[in-house]
């Protein structure tokens, strides 16, 4: 690991500044960040220690819904009696990822932000598209964990079990620059590769996200969050479904279904969603938008098995949502 | 591994700049809370907490501070304080291994993933090869070493051998504290529960079943007083 100088701000203001100079990256539990170094994949010179800041720690409730702070780590959010009853699939989500021993560490700002897991793009002696080189290599080289949707060029899939679970649930981040702070809907925080092949997100150097929001859920609204993985104990994504519903009168009102290890974002399937709404709950239209969650999927030679795998989660995720079983 | 508190505070190496010198005063705190905690079971939680709590209160209250290349830190391991020079970038894992000589914590992957650096941390387990040596301060850091007393092995340890739960035995202080970690805080795990605690620990001699049983083995000795 390349020696860096390490930076304890006391002040977002004082972290942004920080954050603003050449070779600096900011960095959080670390979870994700010192592995990338110890590799050579990210080799800044500088670090800005975020967990220095006060005021981040704490999961509030207000009337509206909750706010999180950026270091809330990953067992907090798992284990907090509010957000595993009324925000259940955060609660999930926040529970299936990694391991004990991370999520005892990593933050919730970590796991928004934390790059993909492609191979070739965490291989230091590749130097793929996303890292400024000529090619994606999982175009034509092994792609069974890519994406299935992509508008291209570049076809990681997005690593966050979070991600999908704080979209479907309507939330934001608060984010802190230079010219002061921001608030971004998670639906437009994520960017495809068309948008930005370098990053996964609208995070600019100089800023920092020190808050996420998340509205209440209106009466009647349940949500889950299923993961399929290869390794049951310890793994990333192959497929996994945000699902939350909003019933009442034995109907569908509302609808939102997020997908995760299928797209380089966190992604929203609009037609999973129109599947549901104004209709019961039932096996039919469990399968109806199961199948509606693949419209857009293209896979790869060696990634087909993700289509009908997304059928099932989806399908899966939304009758559990609904309190049934499959 | 002597207790050199008493050779604390030192002056500022000459080559330090003043934020430099502002982050070792803050480091004063932290080492008096090191100093509380390491009196141990005398110490209740409760006014462990506060004096944490009031550690960060003092920290905040701080100006920013930067550390370039090596500084003092005291690590709080097993009980006891422990000063080191550490660059920024050397982890937990090392600082413990090759500067402390605790080598009961494993280094195999250092990348997050196999769990054979298990340590805790304040009582939860936690990846030592992932975590800077430098944010360790401050906090209670439990390794393998703090199991036996004496000749006297801990019921998990002791689960451990009887049950034959290891085969080339590299990975078991890192399931050991992992499992300790649980049944601290859950005196009888169902087995789902003790799998669930190993999740992020890799053995590749494949020996989970014999764990598992040792695990549960414990459990029943503890409750029944060793």
């Amino acid at each position: 690991m390349r020696a860096f100088v390490y930076h304890q701000p006391k002040t977002v203001a004082e972290a942004v500044r920080l954050l603003a100079q050449r070779d600096t990256l900011a960095i959080a539990g670390g979870q994700d960040l010192l592995g990338a170094m110890k590799d050579g994949l990210l080799e800044p010179a500088h670090l800005v220690n975020l967990k220095s800041l006060p005021g981040m720690r704490e999961i509030r409730e207000t009337g509206s819904g909750l706010q999180i702070g950026v270091l809330v780590t990953l067992t907090e959010i798992a284990e907090h009696p509010v957000i595993r009853r009324d925000y259940t699939c955060l609660a999930e989500a926040a529970e299936a990822v990694a391991t004990p021993q991370i999520r005892n560490v990593g933050t919730i700002g970590g796991n928004l932000c934390q790059r993909p897991r492609c191979w070739y793009f965490r291989d230091p002696h590749v130097n793929c598209l996303k890292k400024g080189g000529d090619q994606c290599y999982a175009v034509r080289g092994d792609n069974r964990y890519h994406a299935i949707i992509s508008p291209g060029p570049c076809y990681i899939v997005h690593p966050s079990d979070c991600a999908p679970a704080l979209l479907a649930l309507g939330a934001s981040v608060t984010i802190a620059g230079a010219r002061g702070t921001r608030n971004v809907a998670l639906r437009n925080f994520f960017q495809m590769p068309d948008k930005n092949l370098r990053g996964e997100n609208v995070l600019q150097p100089g800023e920092v996200i020190t808050q996420i929001t998340v509205p209440k859920p209106k009466a009647g609204t349940r949500s889950v969050y299923v993961k399929v993985r290869e390794k049951d104990s310890f793994d990333w994504a192959l497929v996994s479904a945000a699902v939350v519903l909003q019933v009442s009168g034995g109907v569908c009102r509302a609808a939102s279904v997020v997908l995760g290890g299928v797209a380089p974002v966190p992604y929203e399937s609009a037609e999973a969603g129109k599947a549901l709404v104004g209709k019961a709950v039932n096996q039919q239209t469990a399968a109806a938008a199961g199948k509606a969650a693949t419209t857009n999927a293209t896979p790869l030679e060696m990634n087909g098995y993700k289509v009908p795998m997304l059928e099932a989660v989806v399908k899966r995720a939304v009758l559990a949502a609904a309190g049934l079983t499959g | 591994m002597e207790d050199d508190r008493k050779n604390l505070p030192p002056e500022p190496p000459e080559d330090v700049n003043t934020s430099r010198r502002t982050f070792l005063r803050n480091l004063g705190v932290s080492t008096a809370l090191a100093s509380l905690l390491s009196s141990g079971a005398v110490l209740e939680e409760r006014r462990a907490r506060k004096a944490q709590a009031e550690t960060l209160q003092h920290a905040s209250q701080a100006q920013s501070a930067e550390i370039r290349g090596k500084s003092r830190i005291t690590l709080n391991v097993n009980g006891a304080a422990h000063t080191l020079e550490v660059e920024t970038r050397v982890t937990l894992l090392d600082a413990l291994r090759d500067q402390l000589g605790f080598t009961g914590t494993k280094r195999v992957c250092d990348r997050g993933s196999c769990g054979a650096c298990t340590v805790l941390l304040d009582g939860k387990p936690v990846y030592s090869c992932s975590m800077l040596a430098v944010d360790a301060q401050g906090r209670r850091i439990e390794t393998v070493e703090s199991l036996a007393q004496g000749e006297q092995l801990h019921p998990l340890q002791q689960a451990f051998i009887e049950r034959d739960a290891l085969m080339c035995g590299f990975c078991t202080p890192g399931f050991i504290m992992s499992l300790k970690a649980l049944l601290d805080q859950v005196p009888r795990p169902t087995l789902e529960q003790a799998k669930q605690a190993c999740a992020g620990n890799v053995c590749r001699c494949g020996t989970y079943n014999r764990i598992f049983e040792a695990a549960m083995e414990a459990s029943r000795r503890m409750r029944s007083g060793g």
